[in-house]
């Protein structure tokens, strides 16, 4: 088993997601399985391969410092669930 | 005492870019809640982060003034978690391949200079900002503003070399004189631009394993610094001392007890999931690149500090002073573009002017008298056109309204008089007028000169040349 029930369990605390126990069963398989065929790269010799972060062999992409035309507040609370004056309102954080 | 502390500190710098380091939204203090915000640092979805190419100058800057040896390849990574003021649920920052690596700084310790290590210099994105009271309506919840999220920040951090708060502030402070001088951070810590997180354990003397540290968040004044380190010392060891155990853990300082305490909560079980951020390429900093910029610095605090002694000749003291800010450091060598003597100019920047700033609040920037301008008083004192005392007046008059030296010492008939028959003849006047102190120097009693210079300045208005004055003085007293 590449991975266990507790594993899924912490994973989807991490992402914020409420699974019901039978989910939670189905998921582990089912990730156990993904994680089971990946595995088959490690019969690969890799030792002198710069790991791969991207798939086009691309470097230094820069912007110039100036300034563009935000999109202003309006605009950006446009799809807000929750807004007071020009806040996002979110749930009371604990400070 | 049994125990030695162990401190590393990790600062954040805000860099003094136009504009965030993903976006081109404006990184300007103090605007209306999320005027400034964009897609990108909204992190809406399919908007993509194009990285600010200053902020890759400013982050090798800081990486050569600290030592460190700039990476020719470094990575952007996500590190992920919630919170409502990180809006893509992940926070873009640099992970395995940071941009500078292995530096120190040098600070003066209790015994001397010692070295401090400088593990690394990372870029990344800062969060918004959250407001949890002070908005009309705002009810129970928080408000979230987004203006700052992802403004530019270097984050460095030290090895755990620091021992005691006194060194921790002694670096902090050093550091902030180096991004100030480099220009690439405003400095102001007020506003957050430079903040510091303490990592804090005890171990006993003598023990070669460290104990278990706690962190202490954003602290952000060096006076919070040195108390919020020295608390949490002493804390750990009466902890310890009581046979307890130190828990690993984020605390924050409280500036209104001078405490630290724990931060508890779901965000204690933070576990990252750093991986290199697809939407940001690799970035490649080639050996010109570092060269160049290595060119381009400023001559640092620290070079400055050793020359002023041995080129110029001043006083550790004042090579100090003179060096603490870059803007006077400047100040003081436009005076000697200008002709001035150093030790003269010296010690006017740190008399005069400064006394000037200080009563009037102002920063030496809004100095109102130029530094060409106090090269030329300076000068006229060097000629004897003019006393040391005369040009202090002459300097009040060009610090309250303006104006060149020569024209107000014109305009006042402020010319020093060397002229020995003018002298002469108010010394005259004056030994005629005081036979009885005349009498009582002629008996031995060579205090009384004193008060033969003084009458004679007084008389002549404080222009008489004083070591004319002098001169004569001696030659006629004699008698």
């Amino acid at each position: 088993m590449k991975i266990s029930r507790e594993d899924v369990e912490k994973v989807a605390v991490l992402a914020r997601l409420e699974l019901s126990s039978d989910e939670i069963s189905a998921l582990t398989g089912q990730m156990d399985a993904i994680l089971s065929y990946v595995d088959k790269l490690n019969e690969l010799e890799t030792d002198h391969i710069v790991p791969t972060a991207h798939a086009v062999p691309l470097e230094n992409a820069f912007r110039v410092d100036e300034i563009r035309p935000s999109i202003g507040a309006e605009n950006a609370l446009f799809s807000a669930p929750d807004r007071v004056n020009d806040f996002f309102r979110v749930p009371k954080v604990i400070e | 005492m049994k125990y030695q502390a162990v401190i590393g500190l990790e600062v954040h710098v805000q860099l003094k870019t136009n504009t965030k380091i993903f976006c081109g939204c404006s990184t300007q203090f103090g605007a209306s809640p999320n005027s400034q915000t964009c897609p990108v640092c909204l992190g809406l979805p399919g908007a993509l982060p194009v990285l600010n190419k200053k902020v890759v100058e400013y982050a090798i800057k800081a990486g050569l003034a600290t030592n460190c040896a700039i990476s020719p390849r470094s990575i952007f990574a996500r590190k992920n978690y919630f919170y409502p003021d990180l809006p893509k649920g992940y926070q873009i920052s640099q992970y395995e391949l940071p941009i500078c690596v292995k530096g120190h700084l040098d600070i003066d310790a209790d015994l001397g200079a010692k070295r401090i290590g400088i593990t690394r210099i990372h870029m990344e994105e800062d969060a918004g900002k959250l407001v949890h009271s002070d908005i009309p309506g705002l009810g129970s919840g928080s408000g979230v503003d987004l203006n700052r999220a992802c403004t530019p920040l270097l984050e460095i951090v030290s090895e755990p070399d620091i021992r005691t708060a006194d060194e921790a502030v002694a670096y902090l402070k050093k550091l902030h004189q180096i991004v100030v001088y480099l220009g690439i951070c405003d400095g102001n810590m007020e506003e957050g631009s430079f903040r510091c997180d303490a990592n804090v354990s005890v171990m006993r003397i003598g023990s070669d394993r460290f104990g278990t540290r706690t962190e202490t968040k954003n602290v952000n004044s060096f006076r919070f610094v040195k108390q919020a380190i020295e608390y949490e010392i002493e804390r750990q060891i009466e902890l310890i001392e009581d046979g307890g155990k130190v828990v690993q853990e984020t605390r924050l300082f409280d500036p209104n007890t001078g405490e630290t305490r724990s931060m508890r909560g779901k965000e204690e079980a933070h576990d990252y999931r750093y991986f290199p951020d697809p939407d940001l390429v690799p970035l490649v900093i080639s050996n010109d690149w570092v060269e160049d910029t290595r060119l381009s610095l400023p001559e640092l605090p620290e070079a400055k500090l050793l020359r002023y002694q041995s080129e110029m000749g001043l006083t550790p003291y004042d090579a100090e002073v003179l060096t603490a800010v870059r803007e006077l450091a400047e100040y003081f060598e436009a005076c000697l573009a200008a002709g001035s003597q150093p030790k003269m100019a010296a010690n006017w920047i740190m008399g005069e002017v400064t006394r000037g700033l200080n009563d009037n609040g102002l920063e030496i920037i809004a100095c109102p008298v130029t530094p060409k301008q106090l090269a030329a008083l300076l000068a006229l004192i060097e000629k004897g056109t003019i006393s040391g005392k005369i040009a202090k007046t002459v300097f009040d008059e060009m610090w309250q309204n303006g104006g060149e030296p020569a024209k107000i010492v014109e305009e006042k008939g402020l010319v020093q008089v060397s002229d020995t028959g003018e002298i002469e003849k108010i010394i005259d006047e004056i030994m005629a007028a005081n036979m009885g102190q005349v009498e009582e120097y002629r008996g031995g009693k060579d205090k009384v000169f004193g008060f033969f210079v003084g009458q004679v300045m007084r008389a002549s208005k404080g222009k008489a040349n004083p070591a004319v004055v002098n001169d004569l003085l001696v030659k006629k007293l004699k008698g």
